[in-house]
């Protein structure tokens, strides 16, 4: 089992935050893709343009950012005492906790508890939780099918197709595209179908109607959860949400530990961060609350319930948390609401979509956390804090101020601790690095490095720049030129000119 | 008054045109340019790359170079954004607070070359004639981490002769990201690819921009495809007149 400070990262083999290739290889195939990266550009632009007009219209908008930042830095430095205060008052609201390590026990609890209904089929909330965890396959496993009833996680389902974004799993496919899944995976569709999109919703309301008032399980995830008083929120858009809480008769809640939030108070900062920075609405359309199991009180005094979930599961999951709290600055990335502002305006991310991450969290905040939640040890891991120009976007556009920038680049230096511990002989990129700092390290030795480096300029000597070098430099001139190194260096021009005096 | 140069490590080795620029201009408008010969590399390089342990000597050097100075410029967003952002945590995670002190007191001392122009020598209108259509390009360290803003824009408009053209989706990062211009070179292109549209798309027969780094990365493009468009230092505009532009 991989550890960071002794404390257990999420397990492989199970749930999806490991990526098969690493992340330039990955890229590669999808810069590839011209459909691909022209939905891409659609859908990140439209988004950013909707972000930043809603945004703009809040005058407090960056003191709301220090506060949600604060917010979340204080709960996360008292998270064991909020869990403990949360499991308090979902339990004295009719509601049961179950606390899972990892993706596995997550699992597992929650096929025992569908088991334990009788039903072999429940209806799923949009949620980032149980993608991560690879809950639906696990269910698939147990003999239990799993429908996604958003739109858009019910593309990825149809099509057979992993999600890509945060917010809008299937932002890699047009209209037409899910027509043709539509066309082929949904039972009963009327086969001339347009790519219409009223009409590719409608098909989705009826295929999803019958699912609705059938089950009798829901599975969700949860935005927040409000220690104060134990209530669950999910905010949404298409109230399918809004159908899986309240239809069902057995609601089970799967939830990282980091989504608690102390109190109403705090929650209410996050409910008008996250709707602006997520899709551009002022306001989401559904909110959806609940608080252990619906009770009403009847007429003679009596409590009953009868309506609404009888019984309410919350499944709290660390699945390789904890080791990120146990990083003082990788810690930040766990501050997160899931809001997917900074995928939309990664220039990474635009083009290589979030495919290429190779785990559910994509994008500069998917750089940051995907690797932290399974450890850097893995070369594939190891490559996400890579996959970024540290442009800063991100850092910008965070409702919760993370500093990705500053994330990726303490991460890197994770890798190249990790790197240096599992391997005696340095890598040619730290036996590089460390000739650079010894050159760099005394000016006599940079003057002479840099008329050695003249020598460069027989390389281009024909055509008055390089086009081509050997590796690495190899992945430079694949597309840039390189101009000759001049003739003389800033140092022996100034010396030349200006003499030695300072 | 008296300047520091902090000619970064770029453009001491491949761009020392900007680096000459940047002192022709200063001592144009009546400054005294000293070059302090101790000065390598900031180490951002090694930072960014994961190397900060490697970076600490590299750190130091440059703090004990431009201590005894009242005002340093440095002719890069990026190179200064390391010194204001990264310099004192190097230290600080190598255990010298110390040198951590030192590098913020040093910090705030370095400039950007146009927010020394603008700010602390309060002058947009630096004499300068460059006949020229010209789109700028703001380069990520100087736009996000140190928030120059219109300052290099101010400066340009001040040039005579000189075309401004307005640069579409200008924030966009060009794609060079230090080693990410190796380490990932396909995005990195496909970035580049869309910032040279751009470029093109604005008729601009010069893109230029603070940073050496980024220049080498779009004008390394623009070169391969034989655009005929050139990338340009800033610094160089500025320091160009009437008849030798």
């Amino acid at each position: 089992m991989s550890v960071y400070l002794g404390i257990p990262t999420a397990p492989p083999g199970v749930g999806h935050l490991r990526g098969d290739r690493p992340f330039p290889e990955a890229a590669r195939s999808a810069l590839a893709d011209p459909q691909l990266r022209a939905n891409l550009r659609r859908a990140t632009g439209t988004i950013r343009a909707k972000r930043a007009a809603v945004v703009a219209e809040v005058p407090d908008w960056d003191a709301l950012r220090e506060a949600g930042a604060a917010v979340k830095a204080a709960t996360l430095a008292g998270l064991d005492r909020y869990l403990v205060q949360l499991e308090e008052r979902v339990t004295a609201h009719g509601g049961q906790v179950h606390w899972a390590r990892d993706a596995a026990e997550a699992n597992g609890i929650v096929a025992d508890l569908v088991r334990a209904t009788g039903a072999d089929e429940v209806v799923k909330v949009k949620s980032m939780a149980t993608q991560e965890i690879g809950l639906n396959e696990a269910l698939a496993a147990a003999g239990i099918t799993a429908h996604e009833t958003d739109l858009a996680e019910l593309i990825v389902q149809l099509g057979h197709d992993a999600p890509s974004h945060i917010l809008v799993p299937a932002i890699h496919r047009n209209r037409a595209e899910i027509r043709e899944i539509f066309r082929r995976e949904m039972p009963g569709v009327d086969p001339g179908l347009t790519d219409d999109p009223r009409a590719l919703a409608e098909a989705a309301r009826r295929h999803l109607r019958q699912r609705f008032l059938s089950a009798r399980v829901a599975v969700s995830g949860a935005n927040f959860a409000v220690a104060e008083t134990g209530t669950l929120v999910v905010v949404e858009s298409e109230g399918n949400g809004r159908m899986c809480l309240t239809l069902p008769e057995t609601l089970i809640t799967v939830m990282g530990i980091e989504k608690v939030v102390p109190t109403w108070a705090d929650l209410e900062v996050f409910l008008q961060l996250l709707p602006r920075s997520s899709t551009g609405e002022r306001m989401n359309p559904y909110t959806s609350m609940w608080t252990g199991v619906h009770r009403t009180t009847g007429s003679s005094g009596e409590r009953s319930s009868n309506d609404g979930p009888r019984a309410v599961h919350l499944v709290l999951v660390d699945n390789g948390r904890t080791a990120v709290l146990a990083d003082q600055v990788g810690r930040d990335a766990l501050r997160c609401i899931r809001c997917s502002a900074c995928l939309n305006v990664c220039p990474v991310y635009e083009r290589t979509g979030g495919h290429a991450y190779g785990s559910v969290y994509p994008g500069p905040i998917g750089a940051v956390l995907s690797p932290q939640l399974t450890g850097v040890a893995d070369p594939v891991a190891a490559s996400l804090p890579y996959a970024s120009s540290l442009c800063g976007a991100c850092y910008d556009a965070c409702p919760v101020k993370i500093d990705i920038p500053r994330l990726l680049v303490h991460l890197r230096g994770r890798v190249v601790e990790e790197k240096r511990a599992a391997h005696r002989v340095p890598t040619p990129e730290d036996a590089l690095m460390t000739a650079a700092a010894w050159t760099m390290g005394r000016p006599e030795r940079w003057a002479r490095a840099l008329r050695a480096a003249r020598l460069g300029r027989l390389l281009g000597r024909r055509r008055g720049r390089i086009s081509t070098l050997p590796p690495p430099g190899s992945g430079w001139t694949a597309s840039r030129d390189l101009p000759l190194p001049p003739p003389e260096t800033f140092r022996d021009w100034w010396t030349r000119t200006h003499g030695t005096t300072q | 008054m008296r300047i520091a140069l902090f000619v970064t490590c770029i453009v001491d080795a491949m761009v020392p045109a900007a680096g000459q620029a940047t002192v022709a201009v200063l001592e144009r408008l009546g400054h005294q340019v000293v070059f302090p010969p101790g000065q390598t590399c900031c180490g951002q390089m090694h930072v960014n790359t994961g190397y900060a342990t490697d970076a600490i000597g590299l750190v130091r050097r440059h703090v004990d170079t431009f201590e005894p100075y009242e005002v340093v410029v440095a002719p890069s967003g990026s190179c200064v954004g390391s010194v204001r952002h990264q310099h004192a945590e190097v230290a600080r995670r190598a255990g010298d607070d110390a040198l951590a002190v030192r590098a913020e007191a040093v910090a705030a001392r370095t400039y950007e070359l146009s927010e020394l122009l603008v700010d602390v020598l309060e002058v947009t209108d630096v004499g300068a004639s460059y006949p020229h259509r010209v789109t700028y390009h703001p380069t990520c360290h100087s736009l996000r981490l140190l928030r120059v803003g219109d300052r290099p824009l101010r400066l340009l408009r001040a040039v005579r002769g000189l075309d401004l053209v307005e640069l579409p989706a200008a924030e966009q990062c060009c794609g060079f990201g230090g080693t990410f211009a190796i380490k990932n070179a396909d995005t990195s292109t496909a970035m580049l690819a869309d910032k040279m549209r751009a470029v093109l798309d604005t008729g601009a027969e010069v893109c230029t921009a603070g940073d050496s780094s980024c220049l080498l990365h779009i004008g390394g493009g623009l070169s391969r495809l034989r655009t005929g468009v050139r990338a340009v230092h800033l610094a160089e505009i500025l320091a160009s007149r009437e008849g030798i532009a």
